[in-house]
């Protein structure tokens, strides 16, 4: 259990219970006010929820003895009066104890609150009405509670010894009382037995010797004591830090406590802030540009601080927003049990990463969406108890929620180990609504068909329930994702269960993008979309871009990739370069995922990645669907956020549903939610299947042979104004060592007159490692079939059903590490000296 | 003078025009804009104004008025509309006036077009006519794109 959602909890618990004790007061003057009393209802029914949630179920009993009482109440089956109001003050009493001592010792403690829960159920019952109240004044309820105490229970010694004198009387008056009324003597012990134990305990007793004295003084006969015994027991927290505190008690008591500890701030302030360390990154940015240049110490000094506390600042701010996951999935169990009980379904949740951390719109935003998966998990992912059992399962079905960051970016799963999707019935009903033909249908790929369920109008429950299955929902949560810029996508195996993947952008304020230029405007790609970015050279250009009916695409790795080009797509006159002529030296493609599909889209020029804070656009130029939002960049100037989908949408790239399988990932999803990694695959010497980690990878690169260099031994390409060592597998692997001193001869690339270069980031340098051909990536699970078969090999797995050599970068790379100039006949004889 | 009014005061190609001064935020200096393509012709672009980023409407464009001279530069009167700020590029700024009721009239029959839409009516001053701009009207901007751009 996360500390931080206990301790939300107290914090939302006492402030909770100072309202309550507030209503409360104010009710017992105007007993007809149901707004007050609808209000007093829900804050009990959000303690018992939550400590329900939270697995304290002592606290949960007595929140529920007393929501019951308080539904009654707000029914009107019975109407407050000074015993109800007592019996509920002693309920918000023992609540409050029972946080204390969470607070304190992080469970309610030992404790027994049968006595208060029956008396609770008794005043609910109505008989307090009859009882209590009429036979003796309501004033001596507590007194007489706590007198009872005195005389049965010989554990409060605290008490006895400090306030002798005074519980005599008391103790008189409760066993005679005792006599009098046998009715009263359950509900009489019930703050008896909170005292007793936990580090509370003195604090009680406190309490109890603070009432009984109130009483026993008043002689239990005034009218004002009634108002003395309430008061008393409603703050107990005056009590607890004296002199007969125990030492459990002691350290709570001098730290701070948790509810003082934290503030409630509106959001609309924080937004403010927001914005105004926006602005002062900005003018941190014009004044490090000055400073730089100036070269004068006492200005670059105190740039240098501005500049290191505007970053804390602004980091500081962001914190300020982020918010656990967990708050949101705190709501699920009771979701799914409620769901679970309505469709007569045995379902646990297992949560993991509650921690993760999320910008608040974005929690607000996912809200809606999760509960929607999560019910629908239960609806209709996991069977009924006797089918799982015929299935072999167990009888009790399993939600899993996994959060996690990745790449910038939250992924949220949910999993359920239900009977999976049915592939084919998804494409009957899709058919059947009229979604698509059933020619269409046919022609869909595994992971083409479950997606169909995100479309409207589409629902395969058999049976319609209250819980889900109208057919809204699952387009609705689909919606709801992509518009925060996240993307959602199903797996599900027969018999085994259904994942539904969401990835969110962790913070719409700022986010990393790309900044590129076209027709001297800057625009910026939110990473998010960002696949890879290819560079097209010179010659290649013309050869490389071909046209399908006048449509151009691009061949990267043997597909065909749609290309946009954004000066066309954005309508922008070219400045004066336009008349260089056809043909530039080099395009620059970005190539972008929206909706799972890739394209390419040709920009001008390709600058930096930074992280940008982004601001909305007005409202009359959303309407666009080109831009995103705005952000303002280091120099002061706006640049525009490309909307990706919007443009793919545009375009057309997005709308032909199903009609043509893009993504590479496509080859994917059979397992559930087994840990998957990507990997570039490609063809090494003499056409070994082998593979890196794509996160390895900075690019891919084509470049002429006859652009390959000697520097000393070391062959090297001129690459982005730099001097790229290349690697040569067939020399770097370890048994082509001495067969191949010429590497290039052998190529069959090299006959086309290129090679085909990976670009890959070797302690802190660029190294290009030359392959063959590259074949693929792939997103699975690599799982070790055998140790490494030789030295530069990590080993071999199966991905897609190859077998694959996954490299050691770190033994291929090494060769290219020392300068390009050192002779490599060098590294041998160093390793053997 | 009834109903006095204040109306902060622009010219565009000579013309008076008021927008009421309750509407406007500030008057400003042109700043450096980014045009943002696909939008309608009378947004010239975006600006940061202290971190906040505006839309700037040209409001010759908008009013239908021949263009402004490239050497030119405009001045910017950031009107408040609704949550948003909007900046309208006049040609020049002109004093804070002070009209009544009496001096108002609505805008004549014969008049058509942008103009008509934009203008709630004038007011006859000593010397000149002022026309009051309804800053909403002013500041919205058709869905439709600039005319070289209708067709893709």
């Amino acid at each position: 259990m996360s500390d931080e959602i206990v301790r939300e909890f107290l914090v939302e618990g006492n402030e909770n219970l100072d309202t309550l004790d507030r209503e409360l007061i104010q009710l017992e003057k105007d007993p007809h006010n149901s707004a007050t009393l609808a209000s007093v209802f829900r804050t009990i029914h959000t303690i018992k929820g939550t400590c329900g949630f939270l697995g304290f179920t002592k606290l949960e009993a007595v929140a529920h003895a007393g929501e019951n009482l308080l539904s009654k109440l707000r029914d009107g089956a019975l109407l407050l009066n000074p015993g109800i109001t007592t019996a509920l003050l002693r309920m918000v009493d023992a609540v409050r104890q029972m946080l204390q001592s969470i607070e304190a010792i992080g469970n309610e403690g030992e404790r027994d609150d049968d006595a208060l829960i029956q008396m609770l159920a008794r005043v609910t019952q109505g008989d307090s009405l009859a009882d209590a109240p009429a036979a003796t004044p309501p004033a001596k309820l507590p007194a007489t509670a706590l007198a009872t105490a005195h005389v049965t229970k010989p554990a409060i010694p605290p008490v006895a010894r400090g306030k002798k004198a005074k519980t005599k009387p008391a103790t008189r008056h409760a066993a005679t009382d005792k006599k009098s009324s046998h009715a009263v003597s359950l509900p009489v012990e019930a703050p008896v037995e909170v005292p007793v134990e936990a580090p509370v305990a003195a604090a009680h007793a406190q309490v109890a010797s603070a009432e009984v004295a109130a009483n026993a003084s008043a002689g239990a006969t005034t009218k004002e004591a009634p108002l003395d015994a309430k008061i008393v027991p409603a703050n107990p927290e005056t009590i607890p830090r004296s002199e007969e505190s125990d030492a459990a008690q002691a350290q709570p008591a001098s730290r701070t406590s948790v509810s003082e500890g934290s503030i409630r701030v509106d959001v609309a302030l924080l937004d403010k802030l927001m914005n105004l360390v926006g602005e002062l990154v900005l003018a941190r940015n014009q004044v490090l540009q000055f400073s730089n240049a100036a070269d004068d110490p006492a200005i670059v000094a105190p740039s240098h601080r501005l500049n290191q506390i505007t970053s804390e600042l602004q980091e500081g701010v962001m914190k300020t927003r982020m918010q656990p996951i967990g708050n949101i999935w705190s709501k699920f169990p009771r979701t799914v049990r409620d769901v679970a009980t309505s469709c007569g379904k045995q379902v646990r949740i297992e949560m993991f990463g509650q921690e993760t951390e999320l910008d608040k719109t974005i929690i607000e935003a996912i809200k809606d969406p999760l509960t929607h998966l999560v019910r629908n998990s239960v609806d209709h992912g996991i069977e009924r108890p006797e089918a799982r059992v015929a299935a072999g399962k167990r009888a009790e079905g399993c939600l899993t929620l996994r959060a996690y960051h990745q790449g910038g970016q939250v992924n949220i799963e949910i999993s359920d180990d239900g009977a999976g999707l049915d592939q084919e019935k998804i494409r009957r009903k899709a058919e059947e609504r009229g979604l698509l033909t059933a020619e269409k249908a046919a022609r869909l790929s595994e992971r083409e068909t479950l997606n169909l369920i995100f479309l409207p109008g589409f629902s395969t429950a058999e049976k319609i329930t209250n819980v889900s299955g109208r057919g809204v929902g699952m387009d609705v949560v689909k919606t709801n994702i992509e518009k925060i810029g996240g993307t959602v996508d199903v797996q599900s195996a027969a018999g085994v269960g259904t994942t539904v993947k969401t990835k969110i952008p962790l913070t719409l304020a700022i986010i990393p993008g790309l900044v590129v230029r076209t027709g001297g405007e800057r625009f910026v790609i939110p990473q998010v979309s960002l696949i890879e970015l290819v560079r097209i050279d010179g010659g290649e250009a013309r050869r490389g871009i071909e046209m399908v009916h006048g449509v151009p695409v691009y061949r990267l790795r043997g597909r065909l990739l749609p290309l946009l080009y954004l000066d066309r797509e954005l309508q922008i006159q070219k400045p004066a370069v336009s008349s260089a002529p056809e043909g530039e030296p080099v395009r620059n493609m970005v190539v972008l995922q929206a909706d799972g599909r890739q394209f390419g889209l040709i920009v001008d020029e390709i600058r930096d990645a930074e992280e940008i804070v982004v601001k909305p656009l007005d409202r009359r130029l959303k309407a666009l669907k080109a831009f995103a939002g705005a952000t303002i960049m280091g120099d002061g100037l706006v640049a525009l956020i490309l909307d990706v989908l919007g443009l793919a949408q545009r375009t057309g790239i997005v709308s032909e549903a199903g009609e043509r399988a893009t993504s590479a990932g496509s080859a994917e999803v059979h397992e559930a939610s087994a840990e998957k990694q990507a990997f570039l695959v490609f063809a090494g010497p003499d056409d070994a299947r082998m593979a890196i980690p794509l996160d390895a990878l900075a690019r891919l690169e084509e470049f002429p042979a006859a652009r390959v260099e000697k520097c000393g031994a070391e062959s090297v390409v001129q690459y982005r104004g730099r001097i790229l060592p290349l690697v040569y597998l067939n020399t770097a692997l370890e048994e082509r060592r001495q067969t191949s001193r010429h590497p290039r001869a052998a190529s069959a690339n090299a006959e086309a007159g290129v090679i085909q270069v990976l670009v890959c980031n070797h302690d802190e340098r660029a190294v290009g490692l030359v392959v063959e051909r590259i074949v693929d990536i792939v997103e699975e699970r690599a799982e070790v079939k055998s140790a490494a078969t030789r030295k530069g090999v990590l080993y071999a797995a199966v991905i897609q059903e190859h077998v694959t050599e996954l490299l050691d970068l770190d033994v291929i790379l090494a060769g290219a590490a020392p300068a390009p100039a050192q002779p490599r006949e060098w590294e041998p004889a160093g390793v053997r000296g | 003078m009834t109903n006095a009014r204040q109306f902060c005061t622009f010219y565009l190609e000579n013309h008076l025009f008021g927008i009421e001064l309750r509407d406007v935020r500030e008057v400003l200096q042109q700043l450096e804009l980014t045009e943002v393509p696909l939008a309608p012709y009378a947004v010239r672009g975006l600006m940061n104004l202290r971190g906040q980023i505006v839309m700037a409407v040209d409001l010759r464009r908008q009013l239908g008025l021949p263009e402004r001279p490239a050497n030119q530069p405009a001045m910017n009167v950031i009107v408040r509309t609704g949550e948003d700020a909007v900046s309208l590029l006049v040609d020049e700024i002109g004093d804070v006036i002070e009209a009544g009721d009496d001096s108002f009239e609505p805008p004549p029959e014969t008049l058509q077009g942008a103009m008509r839409s934009a203008i709630r009516g004038v007011h006859k001053l000593e010397k000149q006519l002022m026309h009051v701009l309804d800053s909403e009207r002013a500041c919205t901007v058709e869905e439709r794109a600039a005319p070289m751009a209708a067709e893709r």
